[in-house]
């Protein structure tokens, strides 16, 4: 017999949990300010998550996905990407939504039941929260078939679980993005819980980064909790996209340190050691340690970015909180363009309903 | 200029029309490229076209669905073929969750003007799972247009209007009318109106009212009608959603009594749907019950029962004689 094919899948990690470098860092002279960013954003990424939990909790807003652990991920897709790029995110995606134009207050927006958090104009291009699980994946294949159509030097970024992976959705995009060789990278945060379902039997494989050779593309994995590594890898793998060089696959190694969503109790299903340890390994300890021990980021700055981002997320949560709700009309002037007899008839319906006080709409 | 065509060589015309008028206008789908698809809809595209704006895709219908979706968002025009409707079921997820809804779960910000055409319908001793009428699935779906051609000028004029509309767009191809007759089709680049029933005769007596294939079995049963001496008002709904009630309701309003035919199962059908509308809006206007001609609430059968599932001519005049005799 002979061999027809041979794959062999890279971790890429610079900075251990006890944030101690592993290898020399990259290359790259803006490190440390594109790293004082990735930390800013970190912060505030979890600062603005733990408030959303708390607003579910306390009532002001429904079911919210967490991106707990997924920070480091997160924050460098944003600041990696760039602004004509397109992102078409899954549900955990609220920190590069932000970075690349989603008022804070959107977020909450539509966590908090609202369409209009999808509507930012400063979104550009980009896709809402994708809910169907992978489904979003195929999107940002059509995103980078129609950049590669126009001859355009732009890409598509997209995201899933390790859950999402399982889909077939998941892995008909894969397949388009080897056939056609199109612009986009597929970044999976594998934080090893679908729900309650864990990896080890979410697939076989041992990586899921080696799903990219069934399509004939680059599959890598990267510590996701390592930011370092993740703007590494994912700068490498949207400038080969621009450039014409063909999509990656990046597997990002993280943990989920939330529930699934506010709906979740992941005690029902996870080891409490488990979760102990993945703490320990968290992205926001590791990239600190090692900022501060090359005297990139200090005590001071630390407090004042704390108070800062504490003033931004109140100043969210407040125009989050006065928002009002829309008008019940509201469900059917974005179905179609052009509005059709039948929609305007049941349209009429509504706002005499909603008159008569027969909704429940209002707030 | 003008063509004396089937349909399926309008539904090219009007590819060929919507493609030299914009750039922006992709064809993509299984076969369609070299093949110029397995019914020929997209022949002689590739030749004039070319590789990047006529795309074989691999052999996947929710990717097809799910690429249409993205390009549809960056502002390309994408007609994809799903090969037969049969096939159009793993595009389901695509399209109901996210083309369908994209414009309104964005407020607007974004968009989903994508035509996804797919041959239907029985009567051409089809292999199993080629041969299902499943409108009714799609009509269901707020946020689509479901338009269905049934003749060649009309499959031109719907086709193109179809790729104009700035929402998506499943346009369904009844293959049984193919080639079944040739018309003469002017390619005029004018578009029809979507969401607006098509009044193909006029008459006092009766109303009926179908669409795709089996406008031919109607328009055959209104011809024999009148030879006994019934004036039957023919209607082709063709955008079967949105509905057009208003023709269809002030043509029953005119004659007093109606039956609807379609090939679809009866139950849900969209024929259910006219009729309850027609009862809710014109139910003093109606001398007779509602009557429907239908298929059966059965699996669509392998092609050697087929024809006893169809409904035909006789089917309709028999059905429309019992109504005109109710008082």
């Amino acid at each position: 017999m002979e061999r027809t094919f041979q794959g062999e899948i890279y971790l890429t990690r610079y900075l251990d949990s006890q944030g101690t470098l592993v290898q020399p860092l990259p290359d790259n002279p803006q490190l440390a300010e594109q790293l004082q960013s990735c930390y800013r954003n970190m912060i505030l990424a979890r600062a603005l998550d733990t408030k959303a939990i708390a607003l579910q909790r306390t009532g002001q807003m429904g079911t919210y996905a967490s991106m707990l652990g997924a920070e480091a991920i997160d924050v460098t897709i944003g600041l990696c990407m760039q602004l004509d790029d397109v992102l078409v995110p899954y549900y955990r995606n609220h920190a590069s939504q932000h970075i690349r134009g989603a008022a804070m207050e959107d977020l909450l927006l539509y966590w908090g039941g609202d369409e209009r958090g999808n509507a930012n104009p400063a979104m550009n291009q980009d896709f809402p929260n994708c809910v169907p699980i992978a489904t979003q994946a195929l999107h940002a294949c059509g995103v980078a078939s129609a950049m590669k159509i126009r001859g355009e030097k732009r890409c598509a970024l997209t995201v899933c679980g390790d859950g999402g992976t399982s889909k077939g959705d998941f892995m008909e995009a894969l397949n388009i993005a080897g056939a056609w060789q199109l612009p986009v990278v597929f970044v999976v945060n594998n934080n090893q819980w679908a729900i309650s379902v864990p990896r080890a039997i979410q697939c076989g494989a041992p990586t899921l980064a080696q799903k990219a050779f069934s399509a004939g593309i680059r599959g890598e994995q990267v510590d996701g909790n390592d930011a370092i590594a993740m703007h590494e890898v994912l700068s490498r793998a949207l400038d080969r996209a621009r450039e014409g060089k063909g999509p990656t696959l990046i597997e990002a190694l993280s943990y989920r340190l939330s529930d699934h969503t506010t709906a979740d109790d992941a005690t029902r299903y996870r080891d409490n050691e488990e979760l102990k340890t993945a703490w320990e390994r968290e992205p926001i300890k590791r990239l600190q340690t090692f900022l501060h021990q090359q005297g990139w980021w200090d005590e001071a700055q630390e407090k004042a970015w704390h108070s800062e981002v504490a003033r931004m997320v109140q100043g969210a949560v407040e125009r989050y909180l006065n928002t009002t709700a829309q008008p019940v009309e509201a469900m059917f002037d974005h179905l179609y363009e052009e509005m059709p007899a039948s929609v305007q008839e049941q349209r009429d319906w509504a706002q005499v309903k909603a008159m008569k006080g027969g909704s429940h709409h209002e707030s | 200029m003008s063509h004396n065509i089937t349909m399926v060589e309008a539904v090219n015309l009007a590819l060929k029309r919507a493609m030299r008028n914009s750039e922006d206008v992709v064809v993509l789908g299984e076969d369609v490229g070299p093949n110029g698809g397995v019914f020929r809809a997209t022949v002689d595209l590739r030749d004039e076209f070319g590789p990047r704006r006529v795309l074989d895709t691999p052999l996947a219908e929710t990717m097809i669905a799910g690429l249409c979706i993205g390009m549809a968002a960056q502002g390309l025009k994408p007609v994809a073929e799903i090969q037969f409707m049969g096939f159009i079921f793993p595009t389901l997820e695509q399209i109901i969750c996210h083309a369908a809804r994209l414009r309104n779960r964005t407020r607007g910000r974004l968009s989903c003007p994508m035509v996804l055409r797919a041959p239907f319908g029985g009567g051409i001793h089809a292999p199993e799972h080629h041969s299902e009428s499943t409108e009714a699935l799609l009509a269901h779906i707020p946020g689509l247009r479901v338009v269905i051609p049934s003749s060649p000028a009309r499959a031109y004029g719907l086709l193109l209007a179809a790729i104009e509309c700035p929402d998506p767009v499943i346009f369904l191809e009844p293959k049984r009318i193919y080639r079944a007759s040739k018309q003469t089709v002017e390619d005029n680049g004018i578009p029809l109106p979507l969401d607006t029933c098509f009044t193909l005769r006029e008459g006092s007596d009766i109303t009926l009212i179908s669409w795709g294939a089996m406008i031919t079995e109607t328009l055959q049963a209104a011809d024999q009608l009148a030879d006994q001496g019934v004036s039957s008002e023919v209607i082709d709904v063709a955008s079967v959603s949105p509905l057009d009630s208003e023709t269809l309701l002030s043509s029953v309003q005119k004659t007093g009594r109606c039956v609807i035919i379609h090939e679809a199962p009866r139950s849900g059908g969209v024929g259910a749907e006219i009729s309850a509308i027609l009862a809710e809006k014109g139910l003093l206007a109606l001398q007779a019950p509602i009557a429907r001609v239908t298929g059966y609430d059965t699996v669509m059968p392998y092609y050697r029962l087929e024809q006893h599932y169809l409904p035909n001519t006789q089917d309709i005049i028999e059905t429309v004689q019992q109504t005109l005799a109710f008082s």
